[in-house]
């Protein structure tokens, strides 16, 4: 039997994909198909292989780049909360970097870094890890002060306090930027493959655009977000199994 | 923890021959130029409950905190069992007023957080924690989590914790403050059972006067501004008439109004 959430999740998803059908119905453009149009050019793509030979392109800087901002940036995200004068060093760089209209930034990219593989997993970075970064720090900078101080309090050492307090107590912020960075990174590496050299699926919808293919255009798109969606949720679940009793919040009620 | 008769009040020359368990010598604490203590001293019997009661601001946590080694004094010293404090020892255990829980972790291994720290093996420091939450009337709930119980059993979660590393001295923040008052009375009886049967000395901060009548050996009440020791009372005569029978004791009730006169000017 399922749950009620998800029960309510499942019906939210079939509420959209009939909104989608209806205006494509309508329709609300000639370049905007139906889902069910979609759908099939998405099983067709799948069927002939097209498919898995994009993701084979996109997800190598995808995964190179989210690996890279999480490690990265929840390593110089703790040394930033930590210590004020690498916040004083950091934080400035990163604030840029999440406020920088990166589209325009990827020519000075390609400059200094070719169009090869270097260029797409440093688009993934620059979307995904300022947030990661700013959640891990300010979430490490609010662990409650009582905490600590039960901490010292009760002889732990310094990397214990770390180790079984500050980083228990930031995980549901830094996951929370977690979930935002890797959603920023999916972005990424879309962008990276529509605006430096156009492959794996990047490719497939700057292609079906071009030939007015619009039903494999919007299945690329959707096959996308129906990837981050499925890695979202794994993420969640690696969370809960992780600190179980975070869940409910704090006891601070 | 089961009701058992209060334990008699020590008489006054044996008290002034025994030792002390915490000595404070000459502390002053200064936030920049903001004079939080002067030049405080005050002994803590060995094996009894001394509360320090004032006004708030009168700088009764910070002398806590500063005896408990999480805070430098600016100038003086604290000596527990004639050693000089430089930070958090195995000699003090500290109650937090907020409870000081991890939310992430089970009773039982918030319980044995202070064990596990000391580098108790898992099953050895387990199977004290167990002990110390079947003392306090926490027997199975270890497996819950801090969310799941209610605030007064969450501070018999913090009680056990500063129970099971089987400090000296025990530093009890407004320990009572943020439960309800039928709770908070029972937490009394219980604190008065515990300081007869554990070999410990107590320093138990509150802004309750009946609480520090109540439950102490001894009051020391702080003034503020800068926070200074006015006087030290030693309740004599109702500690062996039954925890009943206190709250009626002409003694009690004439010490909480002595002591209410002498504090009411400094509340505004």
């Amino acid at each position: 039997m399922l749950s009620r959430a998800n029960l309510l999740k499942i019906l939210s998803a079939l509420v959209l994909c009939g909104a989608w059908e209806i205006a494509g119905r309508i329709p609300v453009s000639y370049a905007f198909p139906t889902f069910l149009d979609s759908m099939r050019a998405f099983f067709e793509m799948i069927g002939n292989g097209m498919m898995l030979a994009a993701y084979k392109e996109t997800l190598r800087p995808l995964v190179i780049g989210i690996m890279i901002s999480a490690v990265l940036g929840i390593g110089l995200g703790l040394w930033v909360g930590l210590n004020d004068f690498f916040d004083w060093l950091f934080s400035p760089i990163f604030i840029v970097m999440q406020a920088a209209p990166l589209a325009a930034l990827i020519p000075l990219l390609v400059l200094a870094y070719g169009i090869g593989l270097t260029s797409k997993v440093l688009v993934v970075c620059i979307m995904a890890m300022p947030v990661i970064v700013l959640n891990t720090s300010g979430a490490v900078r609010n662990t409650p002060e009582s905490f600590k101080e039960m901490g010292k309090s009760f002889l732990a050492s310094r990397t214990s306090v770390l180790l079984r307090i500050v980083i228990p107590a930031a995980s549901p912020v830094i996951f929370a930027g977690l979930r935002l960075g890797i959603s920023a990174g999916f972005i990424g590496a879309i962008l990276a493959e529509l605006k430096i050299t156009p492959t794996g699926v990047g490719d497939i919808i700057t292609y079906s655009r071009s030939i007015a293919d619009y039903p494999s255009m919007y299945a690329a798109i959707f096959s996308i977000i129906l990837l981050a969606v499925l890695f979202l949720n794994l993420l969640e679940k690696i969370e809960t199994i992780l600190f179980k009793g975070n869940q409910r919040g704090y006891i601070s009620d | 923890m089961a009701i058992s008769p209060i334990k008699e009040a020590p008489n006054q020359t044996e008290v002034a021959g025994s030792d002390s368990a915490v000595s404070v010598r000459n502390i002053t604490k200064n936030y920049g130029d903001v004079e939080a203590l002067r030049d405080m001293s005050l002994e803590f019997p060995r094996g009894q409950l001394t509360s320090l009661l004032g006004p708030s601001g009168c700088g009764k946590t910070t002398l806590l905190k500063i005896i408990a080694g999480l805070l430098e004094p600016t100038s003086g010293y604290v000596e527990v069992n004639g050693k000089t404090v430089s930070g958090p020892g195995p000699d003090r255990a500290f109650v937090f007023q907020d409870f000081a829980l991890l939310p992430w972790a089970t009773v039982l291994n918030n319980v044995a957080f202070g064990l596990e720290m000391r580098g108790v093996a898992r099953s050895e420091r387990e199977a004290i924690a167990e002990k110390y939450i079947g003392d306090v009337g926490l027997s199975g709930f270890e497996h819950s989590y801090p969310h799941e119980l209610s605030g007064g059993m969450r501070q018999r979660v913090g009680l056990a914790r500063a129970l099971s590393v089987d400090a000296d001295v025990l530093l009890m923040d407004e320990p009572f403050s943020a439960v309800d008052e039928q709770t908070r009375r029972k937490f009394q009886e219980d604190l008065l059972n515990l300081v007869q049967n554990e070999n410990k000395t107590f320093i138990f901060v509150t802004h309750s006067i009946e609480e520090a009548v109540y439950v102490s050996d001894q009051i020391a009440i702080l003034l503020p501004r800068p926070s200074r020791v006015s006087e030290i009372i030693r309740p004599s005569s109702f500690r062996n008439k039954g925890v009943e029978n206190i709250r009626r004791d002409p003694e009690y009730l004439d010490i909480v109004d002595d002591i209410w006169s002498s504090l009411r000017t400094y509340v505004e």
